[in-house]
This record gives structure tokens, C-alpha cells and sequence, in this order.
């Protein structure tokens, strides 16, 4: 039995308003339905379900009716919009579609949320410590905060995202407890890895083999913080995987699971040749997916300064605005845009309005390459950061 | 019969059932305009949901199925309550945020197509007149 404290009572009785009424329905029914006993205290909340292409008019009309009286409680940001709030123009984004997008964001605006739009809050200023609790949505960043980061959090939906924004709290179930966070299946990963898109390639043969159970990745003696951001996304779009242990690197202590796989060179080069479409005419490059670090937007920079991109193909680099800020501070931006690509903040080509825009799809992520084929109907090729820009320049 | 199992959303409600064996996405699953299922080759593919109580084992699919239900809700489209096997998250806050009343853990093989059902949400009872 769910037992509340007077406050989440006074919240649920509707003392509160009517938004926060509502989020304490969501929260205390999720709670009763996966057993919690009691809420817990959430300092930490980010939102999936930005983008008007995903959400339509149902969504736009459920966060509009949230906004009348509703006011978050704790830090609260944003996953990725369908667009750059501020630069859509330029991208191809039609003015209808601007519209809405901005009526989305408006709304969450009106709530208190910080308008952050980005799958990686954590590089911007929503970076939770190891323990803490949180209620996350985007389910990379699910998996990154589980895993790399310690912290605790379900793989939240939009709306149940929200709901822990407006009253502060979730309840205390699945991976807020120790029991739930325990590894299952252990991964020897005889492989060589040597950048985010073997990573993600990884994050695909173990997501795909793994049936949720948590897995212990043994095997990898160094990874970037990218490398494990291009891990969590694929692991979580391939198998839902919402928590991880990496030997040596990741925080949290577990038990060794006995069960025990091997991920070899050849199952990655299995998996590469899934994401490999023959004969695809790659006419869109894209990196950031999740979004891109200042550190991969340097290196970037530095590839394509004094190159031009050749006709025919678009290049976006997508990152976090307050991301593309430093990069316009560091001249960074100057030398990408230059060059003919474009450096897009708070949207992504996930869940940009993208479908039959173009034919094929190179990218160094294997999360992006799963929503172009199956969202946008592009062909897919799967490479190294350096090779989809010398795909794009040469 | 009776059938017992237990609250996902509060309510007390009688109505048609329409019953499928198959797991159900709101997303791209359903219009969100019309409550016509559009899943190709879905067993409900061309039926609408709209005042219905509708019966199926669980949700899938991605969450913005939840604001489907809230969509057909205000238009007056949404099923007059949802009853499961296991209910799933998606369906769950759809329900809530939706105020549709519905029950899981449900013997949801024993409901047929067609048949009147009451459903108390608030003690988790679902009963037929037989």
C-alpha cells in the first residue's frame, strides 16, 4: 500500500491545483500498479517528447491544459525538439511545422521547465550525482544516469516526466532500489573498439541479445565519455536497456553474474552489416546522435576547416544550445558552417521532420541509424566520425 | 460472471465490449481523430473504439500513446473503459491523464466481442450479464 505524506495528500486533493492534482495521479497510480510503498524526493527531471512531430495536436493539447496552473518544482529540462528554435529556417523546416513546435516549447516555457532541448543533459548543466534520484525520460540518458553517472531513475514517459516535475516526486520503484539494479547477464567483449561507432555497434549486439536483463561488460579497459553516450543510446533502442555495469568504469557495485556471453570482433561486424544498406546514395550526414559533446564538435571543426562540402549533401551536426554557444564563442561554429554543414542545436535526425527528405543516412550512430530507416525510410551506413566527414567533403 | 482484478483509473461504467487477443499501440496504432485502429493487420484493423469497452492484454508501443487516449477523450472518441491482462505505462497514464476508467489483471479471455460489460474501477470488478 502507497502510503503519501500530508503535502503529496494536500497535492492529490487537489489543494495544489489542478496540473499538480493531475501529475500526483499519474505518480501515485504508477506507484500503486509496480508496488511502491511510498514517493521519494526527485532532484533532477527531464522530458521526453518535444518534438511536434512526435507529439501532434494530442500532445500540444495535453501540456497546453497541464500549463494553465502547473509550475515545476525541481530543475527540469528538455530532449530535443523538432528543430533549432532559433535557426529553423535555414535547416528546411516549413513555417506551419515552426509554429507548432514553438507552441510546444512555449508551453513548457510557461511551466518552468528550462527550455534545454537536448538528449544530453547532462554535458549542460542537468548532471545529477552518483545516488541521486531522478525521473528522466530520454531513454539514452536513462541508461547514461543508471549506468556511467550512479544516479537512479525509471525509464519515464512524457507525461509521468512531467507529472515528477510538477510535484518534485516519484514513486520509489524499480530502479530507485537496490534490488532492481543488480547485474544478470555478464558480456566479455572480446573486441577492439576504437570509437563511438563500435561503441554503438556494442550497445546493439548486447541490447539485442539481452532480453533487459542487466548486463556486466567486462573486456573494455578505456572509453570517452562519447563512446559510452553512443553505448547507452544503442543499448537502449536496441533492448531497452535502461542500466548497465562496465568493469572498471562504471560506478555502481553489483555481484558478477555467472551467466556469461562472448561479444567477438565478428558479432560487431555482424552487427555493422545490419546497419549497412547496399547500394545506399548518401546524400545526408549526420553526427550527434546523442547529441554532440564540445569536444567531438572541436574535432569536427578542425576536419572540416578550409573544406567545402560537396553538392548534393547535407551535413548536420547536432548538439545542445548551450553547446553550439561555446562552439560560436571557440570559432568553432565559423569553421563547420563555413565549410557548407550545418551546426544544429536542440533538434536531432531523429526527430527533426526529416521523412523523404533524403535517400541515405551516413552517421557514427547506431540509435540514429534505427530511426532513419524506420521513421524516415532513409538507407543507412554506420562509420567513424572521421570517414562520414570525408564522405561529405572528398 | 465476475471477474476480479484491480484499479488502474477510477470509474464506474457499462458498455459494449470489443475484444482483441492482440497487444495494442495508440501510436500510429489508432487515429487519434476518428478512435479507428489502423494497425495493418490488426484484429481490430477498421473498428473503432469510441464508447467501447475495449479488451486487450497489454499496451505497446511508444509513450505518446498515452496522449492519443487524451486526444479521443476530448473529442468524445476515447473507449468508455480499457480493461487488461497486464497493464503497460503507456496505457496506464493514458487512462489517468485521460480519466478513462480501467482495470487490469483481468481474465480477459473469458470477455467476447459484442457483449455487455460492467466495470466498477473503483473496487476492480468486471461483470457480465449471463
Amino acid at each position: 500500500m502507497l502510503e503519501l505524506k500530508p503535502e503529496e495528500r494536500a497535492m492529490l486533493d487537489g489543494k495544489r491545483g489542478k496540473a499538480t492534482r493531475k501529475a500526483m495521479e499519474i505518480i501515485t497510480s504508477l506507484g500503486e500498479i509496480y508496488g511502491a510503498k511510498r514517493l521519494i524526493p526527485v532532484s533532477s527531471v527531464q522530458i521526453a517528447g518535444v518534438s511536434y512531430d512526435n507529439l501532434g495536436e494530442p500532445g500540444l493539447e495535453f501540456l497546453s491544459d497541464m500549463a494553465v496552473d502547473g509550475q515545476v518544482r525541481v530543475l527540469t529540462t528538455l530532449n530535443p525538439a523538432g528543430m533549432d528554435l532559433e535557426d529553423w529556417e535555414r535547416h528546411g523546416i516549413s513555417p506551419d511545422f515552426a509554429k507548432n513546435q514553438e507552441r510546444v516549447v512555449d508551453a513548457f516555457a510557461k511551466m518552468g521547465v528550462m527550455t534545454t532541448c537536448t538528449c544530453t543533459p547532462y554535458l549542460v548543466g542537468n548532471l545529477p550525482h552518483y545516488g541521486e534520484h531522478i525521473a528522466w525520460a530520454e531513454s539514452s540518458a536513462v541508461c547514461f544516469a543508471n549506468s556511467v553517472i550512479g544516479a537512479r531513475t525509471n525509464r519515464e514517459g512524457g507525461p509521468s516526466a512531467l507529472a515528477a516535475a510538477l510535484t518534485g516526486v516519484t514513486a520509489e520503484y524499480g530502479f530507485h532500489l537496490d534490488e532492481n539494479r543488480v547485474a544478470e547477464v555478464k558480456y566479455e567483449v572480446r573486441a577492439i573498439l576504437r570509437g563511438t561507432d563500435d561503441f554503438g555497434l556494442l550497445g546493439q549486439v548486447i541490447g539485442e541479445r539481452t532480453n533487459k536483463a542487466i548486463p556486466f561488460i567486462t573486456g573494455i579497459s578505456k572509453a570517452t565519455t562519447e563512446d559510452l553516450k553512443s553505448l547507452c543510446a544503442s543499448a537502449a533502442t536496441y533492448g531497452g536497456i535502461a542500466m548497465f555495469h562496465m568493469e572498471g568504469i562504471t560506478p555502481s557495485r553489483t555481484a558478477i553474474p555467472e551467466k556469461t556471453e562472448v561479444v567477438s570482433q565478428e558479432d560487431l561486424e555482424k552487427a555493422r552489416g545490419k546497419l549497412d544498406d547496399k547500394g545506399a546514395e548518401i546524400d545526408f550526414i549526420s553526427i550527434g546522435c546523442p547529441h554532440a559533446s564540445i569536444g567531438e564538435i572541436a574535432q569536427i571543426a578542425t576536419m572540416l576547416d578550409g573544406k567545402t562540402v560537396k553538392n548534393g549533401k547535407t551535413v548536420w551536426i547536432t548538439t545542445a544550445r548551450p553547446t553550439k554557444d561555446l562552439a560560436v564563442k571557440m570559432g568553432y561554429y565559423d569553421k563547420i558552417e563555413r565549410s557548407g554543414a550545418f551546426l544544429v542545436s536542440d533538434a536531432c535526425c531523429a526527430v527533426a521532420p526529416l521523412k523523404g527528405r533524403f535517400k541515405g543516412l551516413m552517421t557514427d550512430s547506431a540509435k540514429a541509424c534505427f530511426y532513419a530507416r524506420g521513421k524516415n525510410k532513409f538507407k543507412t551506413e554506420i562509420r567513424p566520425v572521421e570517414q562520414c566527414i570525408r564522405e561529405a567533403v572528398s | 460472471m465476475k471477474l476480479s482484478g484491480r484499479k488502474v483509473f477510477r470509474g464506474r461504467v457499462s458498455g459494449e465490449a470489443l475484444v482483441t487477443t492482440q497487444d495494442v499501440s495508440f501510436y500510429g496504432g489508432c487515429d487519434p481523430e476518428t478512435g479507428v485502429i489502423i494497425e495493418k493487420g490488426h484484429q481490430l484493423e477498421g473498428k473503432s473504439v469510441s464508447g467501447k469497452i475495449l479488451v486487450f492484454p497489454t499496451g505497446k508501443g511508444s509513450t505518446v500513446g498515452s496522449y492519443v487516449l487524451y486526444a479521443l477523450k476530448k473529442t468524445g472518441r476515447a473507449p468508455a473503459a480499457i480493461i487488461n491482462k497486464t497493464v503497460d505505462p503507456v496505457v496506464a497514464v493514458g487512462c489517468i491523464i485521460s480519466e478513462i476508467p480501467a482495470v487490469d489483471q483481468i481474465e480477459i479471455e473469458k470477455l467476447l466481442t459484442g457483449e455487455r460489460v460492467d466495470v466498477d474501477a473503483d473496487r476492480g470488478i468486471v461483470s457480465t450479464q449471463d
